[in-house]
């Protein structure tokens, strides 16, 4: 059985629009992904007929609202194929998931320990772990990048040292699309005794990821990006990991007994979700991997491969193109600018013509730096994207092209 | 000419067209003949703050009546404000400060412009209106 594109795009209702007489392009999947039916009628029927308060309700609304929220726990667990559900930690998403690490973490941080990230980092894997170098003398270190976009292997391995702590690094690169080897280079922190953070906010939507495979320590990606709501996503951890962290927030559910006096914690998973979560969202969550993880992913991840490489072919055929990011591995993103012309100019007549893509430095200014230059013009690609909608959308660059120069 | 006049000519030259994509030709052109502004204009301070591209705008009084100059590294706010500069320069710095700009809303430009460039579009008429304000009594 070879993937069939059509019958997973019917599923999803915004994709029939049209945008005044053109019809909706969207590649600007590495921003958002757009969200199935199914997904959508889960949190409606959530709201239709399940909506109360988790884990401490009698009545039988509560005990089936969390039954479902703990379900999806479950489905999650087995799609990372983490050991446990309790190291399925539920957040608003990835940036959040990167500030609860930096943030427990960081209390046990001492002046002139190190962090080390990559030249690829978004800037929520950047900022969190500045607050620990102003705060607790902790050093940062960047892993360097080719101008391929690929990290410098060597060079890590140098940079790993007895006093590192922790190395954060993203599994695909949100800007040039380049996949990290991330199992190398967690086995290159372990043997110092560090631990390792995978950002998959850019490689779960399009690739089966095994965090026991990995061995990383941690993992956070984020729903809104894997076809489910904004506002929920994930951080994993290893079970010992994570009850050596302290708590993060405080608050309901995060405690087993509050006195004045002393309050003591709850025990994994609650200790790292304070208050009442985003219920329906970690159910639509669910629904969205559970959706996901009954398709072949090897064949969706040939099939948008063949998508990009594609694209990647037909857009070099046009004068003046200057890809950025022409790593070996690549996924899902195709970043370029066109000689003489701005990015903004091209990102407005593409929209004008029904084209959704992202301009800008994409929160990678770092990378832009890198480059020198202020941003490019980026296309991202999802499993409901079609060989037409890389036809349009060349047909509408070379036209804006055409009205530019 | 005068004010009014000037926004009713943008109205019905923007009326011809009927495609979004034609109206934009007519911008880029717009931008591409708007008169170059002297480099040692192109300073930190002429710069329009709240632009997704660089925009850098200058002004000056000559017989009363206010003369804006700009250029822009992107060509479509280029020729939006070339636009704005049809309308505003030559007037005086009270008529500025009064004027409404109903033209963006009669042309639908403001729709038509994303968000981050839509701010773009109130930043260039916050920074003229600011200029004008300057040199009022000047």
């Amino acid at each position: 059985m070879t993937f069939e594109v059509d019958k997973i795009r019917a599923q999803f209702p915004i994709l029939k629009q049209t945008m005044g007489k053109y019809p909706l392009v969207y590649l600007d999947n590495g921003a958002t992904t757009q969200k199935p039916q199914v997904v959508i009628d889960a949190i409606t029927a959530y709201y239709t007929t399940q909506n109360s308060n988790i884990h401490r309700g009698v009545h039988t609304l509560s005990q089936n609202a969390t039954i479902a929220y703990e379900g999806a726990r479950e489905i999650i667990q087995k799609h990372i194929n983490a050991s446990k559900s309790y190291e399925c930690i539920f957040t608003k998403g990835t940036t959040d998931g990167i500030n609860l690490v930096a943030h427990t973490l960081g209390k046990t941080i001492e002046k002139g320990d190190e962090i080390i990230i990559s030249a690829l980092e978004h800037h929520s894997n950047i900022v969190p772990w500045q607050f620990l170098v102003e705060e607790k003398g902790a050093v940062l270190k960047v892993i360097p990048m080719n101008q391929e976009g690929e990290l410098d292997m060597k060079a890590f391995e140098v940079l790993v040292t007895k006093k590192t702590k922790i190395v954060s690094v993203t599994h695909v690169s949100n800007a040039l699309g380049t996949i990290n080897p991330i199992k190398e280079m967690v086995k290159i922190a372990h043997q110092v005794g560090a631990l390792f953070l995978v950002d998959a906010a850019q490689s779960l939507q399009h690739f089966s990821v095994d965090v026991q495979d990995l061995d990383c320590d941690f993992m956070v990606f984020s729903g809104h990006k894997l076809f489910a709501p904004t506002g929920v996503g994930i951080l994993y951890g290893k079970e010992n990991v994570l009850n050596n962290l302290p708590p993060y927030q405080g608050g309901g559910d995060m405690i087993k007994t509050v006195t004045f006096e002393k309050t003591t914690y709850n025990e994994l998973p609650h200790k790292f979700e304070a208050g009442t979560p985003n219920i329906v969202g970690g159910i639509a969550l669910g629904v969205a991997i559970k959706w996901l993880s009954e398709m072949n992913l090897k064949e969706v991840q040939l099939y948008e491969d063949s998508l990009l490489q594609y694209a990647t072919s037909e857009i070099i055929k046009i004068d003046g193109v200057q890809l950025y990011g022409t790593a070996k591995h690549k996924s899902g993103i195709l970043s370029f600018l066109i000689e003489g012309l701005h990015p903004y100019d091209v990102g407005t007549l593409l929209n004008q013509q029904g084209v959704a893509v992202r301009t800008g430095h994409h929160c990678t200014q770092p990378i832009m730096d890198y480059y020198k230059i202020p941003g490019t013009i980026r296309v991202s690609f999802s499993l409901y994207n079609t060989i037409a909608d890389v036809d349009a959308f060349i047909k509408a660059l070379n036209r804006a092209v055409n009205m530019l120069r | 000419m005068n004010l009014a006049e000037k926004e009713n000519e943008i109205i019905e030259e923007f009326a011809i067209y009927d495609d979004w994509m034609e109206k934009y030709e007519y911008i880029i052109e717009l931008g591409k003949d708007l008169p170059q502004i002297a480099d040692e204009f192109k300073v930190k301070t002429n710069l329009i703050v709240g632009c997704q591209s660089q925009v850098w705008l200058h002004a000056e009084k000559i017989d009363g009546l206010i003369k804006y100059t700009a250029d822009a590294d992107a060509i479509i706010a280029k020729g939006i404000i070339s636009l704005l500069i049809q309308v505003l320069s030559n007037e005086t710095p009270e008529t500025i400060l009064e004027s409404k700009l109903e033209f963006i809303k009669e042309i639908g430009l403001q729709e038509h412009l994303s968000p981050t460039r839509s701010n773009g579009l109130v930043s260039m008429v916050k920074k003229m209106k600011i200029y004008a304000l300057a040199l009022q009594n000047k």
